[in-house]
């Protein structure tokens, strides 16, 4: 009797190694198919998006809401010795910060003077919270709570702080996904704020735990970049708007090559305790092809 | 028949809808050392054995699905993995007795080793990744050692529901005869 052809009075089932041959076809068609185009992600990221999102989004709430619970607890006694030490503080700020206030108004002064633009407090910014992180161990990207009905669309950049988080690399109508720079596929172009001497960053699984990434393609012949410059996106990159600070750097190497340099950055952000971030709604100006 | 069917469905459902969700939200906020208990693969094992290799291979299918929407840069590879874990294990349903953890315990296990191997020669040995020893000891181990940890919680929950709804479906059946 073959096990596929339909008897009278019996019932109809197809056994499981028919089922898992037809499933790989598609499966390894969809893989194909997904590889350069986003085919599929627009309906099933809009039904993901009505079904799991506002679930994630109150279990992540409920987590972190008790995360920082805990977290009250254990700091109160830490909390009023710093107090005091922070009112010290207040007041030296305050008449710091007047001094500067000053500075300020002469720099936006000297600033229309050139026509310079300002730095990215110009760029539009709209917040949002992390509602999930990827469910494996090894890449590192995380959604957040607003997507393409939000005014938010793929390869737009992600701040938090000051420093750079990544960029959307996959968007529903409510969600999107970030792409962090420390991801092990994660490579940007960089330059050194200083010097602008341009490198690439790319991120690294083993040393997630050390909290660094690395840098490596550094052309520095006037051998002027020391530990603690300042690492921004540079001009080229395509993806990234110029001039966002990534970190600093940490250890500086000559490569054997006695050409380029490499080494590790500390980012300017912390990836362990991050919660929200800052979506820049402007994208890189780029060639049309 | 179609009401336990449907039962069926879904609890399951429910099942691969929590432990996504856990996997994700949760148990990230509780990662030690950054390493994340794989709560998927305990489920779709488990129902393999438990159930046999259809229902592994249905389940492991949509969980891997599941992360292939909202994590995946290409959509089916995660669910392939999956569903062939499921389907292996559902290889083994006939040796498998409910009073047994051996067995269960081993088979995740290895489940879980699986994964991390695959995971590892698909999306970074062929990035000219070669440091395997670093990834077998801080990322691979570690996973399974958490799983395996989880898996004795999380396992019992699932074979008593299991237990549940197969009482249920023969209680069922006894009407319709």
């Amino acid at each position: 009797m073959s096990p596929i052809v339909k008897r009278k009075g019996e019932k109809f089932t197809l056994p499981g190694k028919y089922l898992l041959f037809i499933l790989t076809i598609l499966c390894t068609g969809m893989v194909l198919l997904t590889f350069h185009t986003t085919i599929f992600s627009g309906p099933l990221g809009t039904i993901a998006g009505y079904t799991i999102v506002p679930f994630q989004e109150g279990v992540s709430a409920a987590g972190s809401y008790l995360r920082s619970r805990s977290e009250e607890l254990s700091q109160i006694r830490d909390l009023i010795a710093e107090n005091e030490t922070l009112k010290e503080q207040i007041d030296e700020l305050t008449i710091e910060n007047t001094r500067l206030q000053q500075d300020r108004y002469e720099l936006t002064s000297l600033r229309e003077l050139y026509e310079l633009d300002s730095q990215y407090d110009e760029y539009e910014k709209v917040g949002a919270r992390i509602i999930a992180r990827d469910p494996g161990n090894w890449f590192y990207s995380f959604v957040i709570n607003k997507g393409a009905e939000d005014g938010l669309s793929v390869d737009m950049n992600v701040m938090a702080g000051s420093g750079l988080v990544g960029r959307i690399v996959d968007i529903g109508p409510n969600w999107s996904k970030v792409k962090a720079i420390i991801a092990d596929d994660s490579n940007i172009s960089a330059m050194v704020l200083s010097s602008s001497d341009n490198m690439v960053v790319t991120g690294d699984l083993r040393l997630y735990a050390s909290g660094v990434i690395s840098f490596e393609q550094l052309i520095d012949s006037d051998d002027v970049v020391a530990e603690g410059d300042k690492i921004v996106t540079s001009n080229i990159s395509d993806k990234f708007l110029p001039g966002i600070l990534i970190g600093y750097i940490n250890t500086i190497n000559t490569d054997s090559n006695n050409l380029t340099k490499s080494g590790y950055i500390t980012p300017a952000v912390d990836f362990e305790h991050l919660e929200e971030v800052l979506v820049i709604l402007e994208l890189k100006q780029t060639i049309e092809d | 028949m179609v009401i336990g069917f449907m039962k069926r469905m879904l609890v399951t459902a429910f099942f691969i809808f929590i432990c996504f969700l856990l996997q994700c939200t949760v148990f990230r906020a509780l990662a030690f050392g950054g390493i994340v208990p794989n709560l998927l693969i305990v489920l779709t094992a488990s129902f393999g054995f438990m159930r046999g290799e259809k229902n592994g291979l249905f389940i492991g299918f949509f969980s891997g699905l599941l992360i292939d929407i909202f994590f995946g840069s290409v959509i089916g590879f995660y669910a392939l993995l999956y569903m062939y874990i499921g389907y292996a294990n559902g290889k083994f349903s006939a040796i498998f007795y409910p009073e047994d953890i051996k067995l269960p315990i081993t088979l995740i296990l290895c489940s879980d080793f699986f994964y991390g191997i695959i995971c590892y020669v698909i999306l970074f040995l062929l990035r000219g990744k070669f440091d395997f020893s670093y990834y077998l000891v801080h990322i691979i181990f570690p996973e399974m050692v958490y799983t395996v940890v989880v898996t004795l919680f999380l396992y019992p929950v699932v074979l008593r529901v299991n237990r549940g709804l197969e009482r249920g479906e023969k209680r069922g059946e006894k009407k319709f005869v």
